[in-house]
């Protein structure tokens, strides 16, 4: 009961930046599990809690009206009841875990009648790199997306485990070296999701977020073209840079990408980064290009 | 090679201030205390009556001390917590990441191996020899060392906040930040040796109390005559003797990585880290349970005995522990389901685990209709028993829904887990020890502990624990995710704020529990436990005085019943004396002390000190010193002490004389209440 009015009281407080305010078609089916299975289990909990405090009540010891019944210890039709109370709703929520797991697989294409969008998102020590292979610009710290239109991300780390995380898009994925997984999103409406990583990452873990820019596809073509217009160039020594542990004091993007740097990342022909030294930079905001 | 391998002056933190300070001042209080306890003449005493102890009883006393010294410590790691993101809202707070990130490290490790782990053990210590009907445990002197190592361990984890550091990622070091590549301080090898030396006194718990509870049992104590505790205790230290073993080996594995340059798990060089993950999950999620079913068995008991009537569906609750003892070791990948796994295998683990909410669902159930018809005395144990079960419906919930794969894809790691694991840990596990520490608490000690104190201490953790964490759901559904130093989101602050609150309700929970004991102890002359069965209880361990003797039966009891207490109880009072005539006393032969454990603990705590610093002499004179106490108490002479038939006769004659008087109190009362018309 004080989770209901604490979820209550969380939907109303929030404003426009939790998994409870969907953006997205995944974040939206996701809310609506999420939703469902606490409605289904509370049927079960608020009356089992509501038994406990009365019972233990009414058979309180001074209760001259309670019947005792002090050789009530077995009754095969209760034991019935017990057991297949929570077993029929344990297989209920299995369905349904069972149906959601299969239609929310994160790799799982989205219906859309646009192409998806291929973004590759590497996370570094402390900052996300967002490459965008088909326009050949890239952005850092800073996630401009298309809205409408489904994103296939793919994931991966060039130190460290992180978690790439919107949560007004939907699902987690872990970002691992030498591993790439497969993320898809979409953003319904243009507006601006915080993203993060959900994985303790070391000392700059907790600025490790940045904004999602979701826009209407027109603004999303300017944006590119003016990207590739302007910035320096991501080739093997810029990622050299972007490879020391640092935090960007601002979010930047880079004009060109070198064909090939996130499968060279993947497949460590680019070595990961190697962690602190004595003269890091450390969690204080550096400014890189 | 220098003589103090990586050890140097820099090891102490001399240029941060708060870790300096709150270092030297646990020191120095440790070093009043022994100093205190050498001029009031009190070190022989504790030497002989304590530190070399086997006796089950002093050594599970030993276990909850250590658990509730470790508490504070923990807790104040919690204080800072939460002082820290109450802060740090657009600030940097008052600890920076790397401090911040090792109080978060350190809160978790010492909560789960240093609290919640020796406060179970050490109830089990206390009581199943003691249900049991028998005289101690299968091995005393291997009881004796698994404390000292579970202390050493605890030891080298608070070390780390004086010499060096401790590590930085969380209660479990996912590698590859736990690699010596981004993690070249020491905090990773404390974590690890410190958990390597206390795991393996906590493996050889359980096999101690395995055989303990297969082996030595009372004539005519079958297995479906066992207290249920002592059912919940089997199936805890089974899983303890299959899970810790892979504990090991996993820490094993990462110490080869950081110190050999192996690579099992450096996702370079033909590693993975991904299977650091399953491994420690492995071990992970049955250690869950290791904690919460010894915690199902202490509700089981107090409900049946403050509900005066015996456990409901007694075979049904045997059946439920046995289920999650063998089901829990098949969730494990529940922890990442956002690893990418495909459809198949996240919904199949999903699946299986929730269907653990099946057996435990049955068991609140249970516990309801042991209430049904019963007459309940709400004593502090019940309360913390009904706030368990109200508290747990909901953290079980919460465990459910995150077992929904695509549900946790939105709460992975979030606030809202963390919120669910409290509402377990401290709702089922905590709250758990809790009434059974009072429960029990005059059987070991002899007198009972105030009430009024303790219902305070229960109201206040109660409403503390939701007002610190019924935010924590809300801010992780508004997508804040743990283990942030800072933050700048402005709706997650008013609720870690709160949370702040909530913790300082709780900390006024625990001063009164620490009132509860100094005032008890004052007036314990006003409150002793004469007949040894202060709560009218049901099963062996009130059929003996409080505190027990040594040999804890004087002859063992023949048990013909499931509640042979209550059944000796009822029959005593139809025949209005006590239902044994005098026993022909015999002497007894009880193990004898030895200082193996506390020996073998200090040299492991030399050791673990010299590999984490890397000062290879000293571990091979640690090691060589370990295995010559081995040898030294291999070839002792005798191992057992007699005591005299007379102090056998003496003390059981006072405690049946005690429980004569009470019987015949009791069966007057009745006679008079039977006069005098309602």
């Amino acid at each position: 009961m004080i989770v209901v009015a604490l979820l209550v009281l969380g939907e109303l407080s929030g404003c426009g930046r939790a998994q409870l305010q969907p953006a997205g078609p995944i974040s939206d089916a996701e809310r609506k599990i999420l939703l469902d299975s606490v409605v289904i289990m509370l049927a079960i909990v608020v009356p089992t809690i509501l038994a406990t405090l009365g019972v233990a009540w009414w058979y309180r010891g001074s209760n001259s009206r309670a019947r005792r019944q002090p050789d009530f210890v077995y009754s095969g039709r209760v034991e019935l009841i017990v057991w297949s109370i929570p077993a029929l709703v344990i297989t209920f929520l299995g369905g349904i875990a069972w149906i959601g797991s299969h239609d929310l697989d994160p790799a799982r294409p989205l219906p859309s009648k646009a192409a998806p969008l291929d973004i590759q998102v590497v996370s570094l020590d402390w900052k996300w790199l967002f490459i965008y292979p088909k326009l050949g610009i890239a952005s850092v710290n800073r996630l401009v997306v298309p809205a409408g239109v489904p994103l296939r991300l793919r994931l991966t780390s060039a130190s460290v485990w992180n978690a790439f995380w919107i949560p007004q898009l939907g699902s987690i994925l872990y970002c691992m070296n030498g591993m790439a997984g497969t993320l898809y999103l979409e953003a319904d409406r243009p507006g601006v999701y915080r993203g993060e990583s959900a994985m303790i990452s070391g000392d700059g873990f907790a600025d490790m977020h940045f904004d999602t820019d979701a826009v209407p596809q027109h603004e999303f073509d300017a944006w590119a073209a003016s990207t590739r217009s302007a910035g320096p160039a991501l080739d093997d020594a810029a990622y050299r840079v972007l490879l020391q542990q640092s935090v960007p004091a601002h979010p930047y993007t880079y004009g060109s990408v070198r064909s090939g740097l996130f499968a060279d990342i993947v497949m460590q022909r680019l070595p990961p980064g190697d962690g602190p030294r004595d003269s890091a930079p450390g969690v204080h905001p550096v400014a890189l290009p | 090679m220098t003589l103090l391998g990586k050890l140097t002056l820099q090891a102490i933190p001399l240029n941060e201030p708060l870790p300096l300070f709150s270092g030297l001042a646990v020191v120095i209080i440790a070093l009043a205390v022994v100093a205190w306890v050498i001029a009031k003449g009190y070190l022989p005493y504790l030497w002989r009556e304590w530190i070399t102890s086997v006796d089950h009883k002093r050594i599970g006393v030993m276990y909850c001390i250590l658990a509730g010294v470790m508490l504070l410590r923990g807790f104040i790691d919690a204080i800072m917590m939460r002082t820290q993101q109450a802060m740090a809202y657009d600030a940097p707070g008052f600890l920076p990441p790397s401090h911040f990130d090792q109080v978060f490290s350190a809160h978790g490790t010492i909560m789960i191996f240093f609290v919640a782990m020796p406060f179970v053990i050490g109830l089990m210590n206390v009581v199943v020899p003691l249900q049991l009907g028998v005289r101690d445990v299968a091995f005393p002197t291997l009881n004796s060392v698994s404390f000292w190592l579970t202390a050493a361990g605890a030891l080298l984890v608070n070390l780390s906040l004086v010499v060096g550091e401790f590590d930085k990622m969380g209660w479990l070091p996912y590698p590859p930040l736990s690699e010596l590549a981004y993690s070249p301080g020491v905090g990773v090898d404390y974590y690890c040796w410190s958990l390597q030396i206390s795991g393996i006194g906590t493996l050889m718990t359980g096999i101690n109390f395995v055989t303990t509870i297969l082996k030595l049992r009372a004539p005519g104590m079958h297995y479906t005559r066992m207290p249920m505790f002592c059912w919940t205790a089997l199936a805890s230290n089974l899983l303890i003797v299959a899970a810790f073993p892979v504990l090991t080996a996993t820490l094993a594995m990462l110490l080869l990585d950081r110190y050999v340059g192996f690579h099992f798990f450096t996702d370079t060089g033909g590693g993975n880290s991904m299977m650091f993950m399953n491994l420690i999950w492995a071990w992970g999620h049955p250690e869950v349970y290791i904690l919460a079913l010894p915690a199902f068995g202490i509700y089981s008991e107090v409900v049946s005995t403050f509900s005066n009537k015996p456990l409901f569906g007694y075979r049904s609750m045997i059946y439920a522990t046995m289920a999650i003892c063998i089901i829990s070791f098949m969730v494990w990948l529940h922890h990442f389901f956002t690893m990418g796994a495909g459809a198949d295998v996240n919904s199949i683990f999903g699946i299986a685990s929730m269907i653990i909410a099946v057996p435990t669902g049955v068991k609140i159930f249970n516990w309801l209709f042991t209430m049904y018809g019963g007459s309940v005395r709400f004593n502090t144990p019940m309360l913390w028993a009904i706030g368990f079960i109200v508290t747990f419906a909901i953290g079980g919930m919460t465990g459910v829904l995150l077992a929904v794969p695509p549900a946790d894809f939105q709460l992975h790691n979030s606030l809202f887990l963390v919120a669910h694991f409290h509402n377990v840990i401290i709702g089922a596990v905590l709250f758990g020890v809790f009434a059974g520490y009072m429960y029990w608490f005059p059987k070991a000690f002899g007198f009972t502990l105030d009430e009024r104190l303790g219902k305070w201490a229960f109201w206040l953790w109660l409403i503390g624990f939701w007002v610190a964490w019924g935010p924590g759901y809300v801010v992780g559904l508004e997508g804040m995710t743990r283990r942030l130093q800072h933050y700048d989101v402005a709706e997650w602050r008013p609720w870690l704020i709160l949370a702040e609150v909530g913790v300082g309700i709780i900390l006024l929970g625990i001063l009164a529990q620490i009132a509860q004991i100094v005032v008890s102890v004052r007036t314990r002359d006003r409150r002793r436990d004469v007949t040894g069965d202060p709560w009218d209880g049901r099963n062996l361990e009130w059929s003996t005085a409080s505190p027990p003797p040594p040999f804890n039966f004087a002859v063992l009891p023949d048990v013909t019943d499931q509640e042979p207490y209550w059944d000796m109880k009822a029959r005593a009072r139809e025949i209005g004396q006590l239902t044994r005539p005098e026993p022909e006393y015999e002497p007894i032969h009880m193990p004898r002390n030895s200082p193996t454990g506390f020996v073998t603990a200090f040299l492991a705590t030399v050791t673990g000190f010299a590999l984490i610093w890397h000062i290879w002499w000293l571990v091979l004179l640690g090691l060589v010193g370990a295995y010559a106490t081995f040898v030294v108490f291999a070839w002792r002479d005798h191992d057992e002490e007699l005591i005299p038939v007379e102090e056998v006769a003496r003390l059981d004659r006072a405690n049946r004389a005690a429980r004569s008087a009470a019987l015949h109190h009791r069966l007057l009362r009745r006679e008079t209440q039977r006069e005098t018309p309602e």
